[in-house]
């Protein structure tokens, strides 16, 4: 469904992902694990068109879409949702998970997607007139989650969603990656929570300083006396 | 007494027409303020080039008045989007201080091209006489292009302010000014938008230029530039990037410019402009975000 070929990027003259490849077949959920630094946020914004690599190509559906700008990627179904959520603080909780919908035409799916989101997460029905800066952390980061499914995701990007949450609120959002899963929606989960990653996930990329170091099915990775000992806290 | 009455009356009326210019300028500049986080410069000569479509077109071409408005704005928005494509555009990944500079130079240009087609000498403006005919409301004379410019101001507040709220490039308009990589997440075309408020802003400018021409009755190259500025004091007074900001800060300047002008002894009604000024800073000085600012007014 998704192929990254060969992908540098740079900030100003330092390269910071180097010649990364990565496959993602349809309906799986693929974990990006690595250290802080590592390079995983930059290879999503580079995924949905925020920034442009150095080299290297990107193919979704079997299509180039390496060069186009981040609202046709939004198009071809690839919704990121970013670091640190990102929702519009001074909007309302339903204004924001209206611009999630914001290239939707069909009325119903609109409706549908609309109930989909305050079935997952019932506080945001609740708080649908508030403004959404004030809500707490968590409860953005579940905004930002809504607000991407909006957009009829076919591949979901997420950017550590569990950053800054409360282990039962991890606990919350994960539960709800796998009900997406379930649903049929391919994802890409960077978590620096690497054991959390390992077990939700099909196959797992470990990223060391821009470099794919490590990839296979998680299962297997989370027996790994390698992986163990750098990313899970030895033992 | 009732002079004295009469005479600040006829000072406050006066502040409201000057104040509802400032408003539709100030529209512009907060409009794309909100957005680009750009101040730019070149608004108000945006809107001496619409004067003087205007002035050609009327004295050149005898064309109707109402004929050349719309023309002005055509050229107004065509010169704003021109500015914005090759000024701004290109400079959109670098600092907003080059942007800044950037607009600076886009407003030295205009200044210069029409002092190099129309001379920078002063030029009357006189509109017709069923436009200046004057109409008394009590002790209030108003003429008739005062009672347009009124309405017209109400009009564009009311479907503006309506926009914003209620249609779909309103709300990504308030997206990209709340947070622009968001927006480009949710999938808008922030190109659009920029585009957008850029065309609004100014074909604003061009009304707005007509309003004041018609009120000092001459024009020059150069007159834009002060009453844009005042303009932008006023979106920063009122809160900028806020719509009802930049109105409320326009009525607010003009009204109060006007006041000090009419009450003042004579020899300090030179300083308007450093009274105006002066407001300004003061007013930032107790509230930092401008008067309907919120507090964390820059991008969150
Ligand atoms: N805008 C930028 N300009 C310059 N360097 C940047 C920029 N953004 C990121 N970097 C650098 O690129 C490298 C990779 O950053 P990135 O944000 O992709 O890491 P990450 O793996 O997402 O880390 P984290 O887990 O802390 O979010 C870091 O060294 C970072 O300092
Ligand atoms: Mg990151």
């Amino acid at each position: 469904m998704l192929s990254i070929k060969n992908l540098n990027v740079k900030y100003d003259n330092i390269r910071v992902v180097h010649d990364v490849s990565l496959n993602i077949e349809n309906g799986e959920l693929i974990a990006l694990i690595g250290a802080n630094g590592a390079g995983k946020s930059t290879i999503l914004k580079t995924l949905s068109g925020l920034i442009r690599p150095e080299s290297g190509h990107i193919f979704f559906e079997g299509k180039e879409i390496t060069k186009l700008p981040s609202h046709e990627i939004v198009e071809k179904g690839i919704i990121h949702v970013p670091e640190g959520r990102q929702i519009f603080a001074k909007m309302t909780i339903e204004e924001n998970l209206k611009l999630g919908a914001y290239q939707q035409k069909d009325k119903n799916l609109i409706k549908e997607k609309m109930e989909l989101a305050f079935d997952l997460f019932p506080i945001l029905k609740q708080r649908i007139r508030q403004l959404a800066g004030t809500l707490s952390g968590g409860e953005q980061q579940m905004l930002a989650i809504g607000r991407a499914l909006q957009g009829n995701p076919k591949l979901l990007l997420l950017d550590e969603p569990s950053m800054g949450l409360s282990p039962l609120m991890t606990q919350q959002v994960f539960d709800v990656l796998t009900k997406l899963k379930d649903s049929g929606i391919t994802m890409l989960l960077v978590e620096q929570n690497a054991y959390d990653a390992l077990e939700i996930s099909d196959r797992t990329y470990i990223l060391e300083t821009g470099r794919i170091i490590m990839e296979g099915k998680s299962s297997k990775l989370i027996e790994d006396p390698k992986v163990k000992e750098a990313y899970l806290g030895g033992d | 007494m009732m002079d004295a009455l009469t005479y600040f009356l006829s000072q406050f009326v006066n502040g409201v027409k000057l104040g509802s210019v400032y408003a539709m300028v100030a529209i512009g500049y907060s409009m794309v303020y909100g957005i680009l986080r750009l101040i730019n410069f070149a608004h108000g000569d945006i809107m001496t080039v619409g004067v003087y479509t205007i002035l050609v077109l009327t004295t050149a071409f005898g064309m109707p008045l109402w004929v050349t408005v719309i023309i002005s704005v055509i050229i107004a928005v065509f010169v704003g989007l021109s500015a914005e494509r090759f000024a701004y555009r290109p400079l959109r990944s670098a600092g907003e201080e080059t942007t800044l500079v950037s607009s600076l130079a886009v407003s030295i240009f205009l200044q210069n091209l029409l002092v190099m087609i129309f001379s920078p000498q002063r030029k009357a403006f006189l509109l017709s006489e069923q436009l200046t005919e004057l109409h008394s409301f009590g002790t209030i004379r108003l003429s008739t292009m005062n009672i347009i410019t009124f309405i017209t101001v109400i009009i564009v507040l009311l479907i503006l302010s309506h926009m914003i709220k209620n249609t779909r490039i309103g709300m990504a308009m308030r997206a990209c000014s709340d947070n622009m990589n968001a927006a480009k997440l949710m999938g808008i075309n922030i190109t659009s938008v920029i585009v957008t408020a850029f065309i609004i802003g100014s074909a604003l400018a061009a009304l707005s230029g007509l309003m004041l021409a018609g009120e000092y009755k001459t024009i020059d190259p150069l007159m834009g530039f002060v009453p844009g500025l005042k303009a932008f004091c006023a979106a920063v007074l009122g809160g900028i990037g806020s719509l009802s900001g930049a109105v409320l800060g326009g009525f607010v300047l003009g009204i109060a410019e006007m006041l000090f002008a009419g009450l003042m002894p004579t020899e300090f009604t030179a300083y308007r402009d450093a009274f105006v000024f002066a407001l300004l800073i003061l007013v930032l000085l107790i509230r930092p975000n401008g008067i309907l600012g919120t507090k964390d007014g820059g991008r969150s």
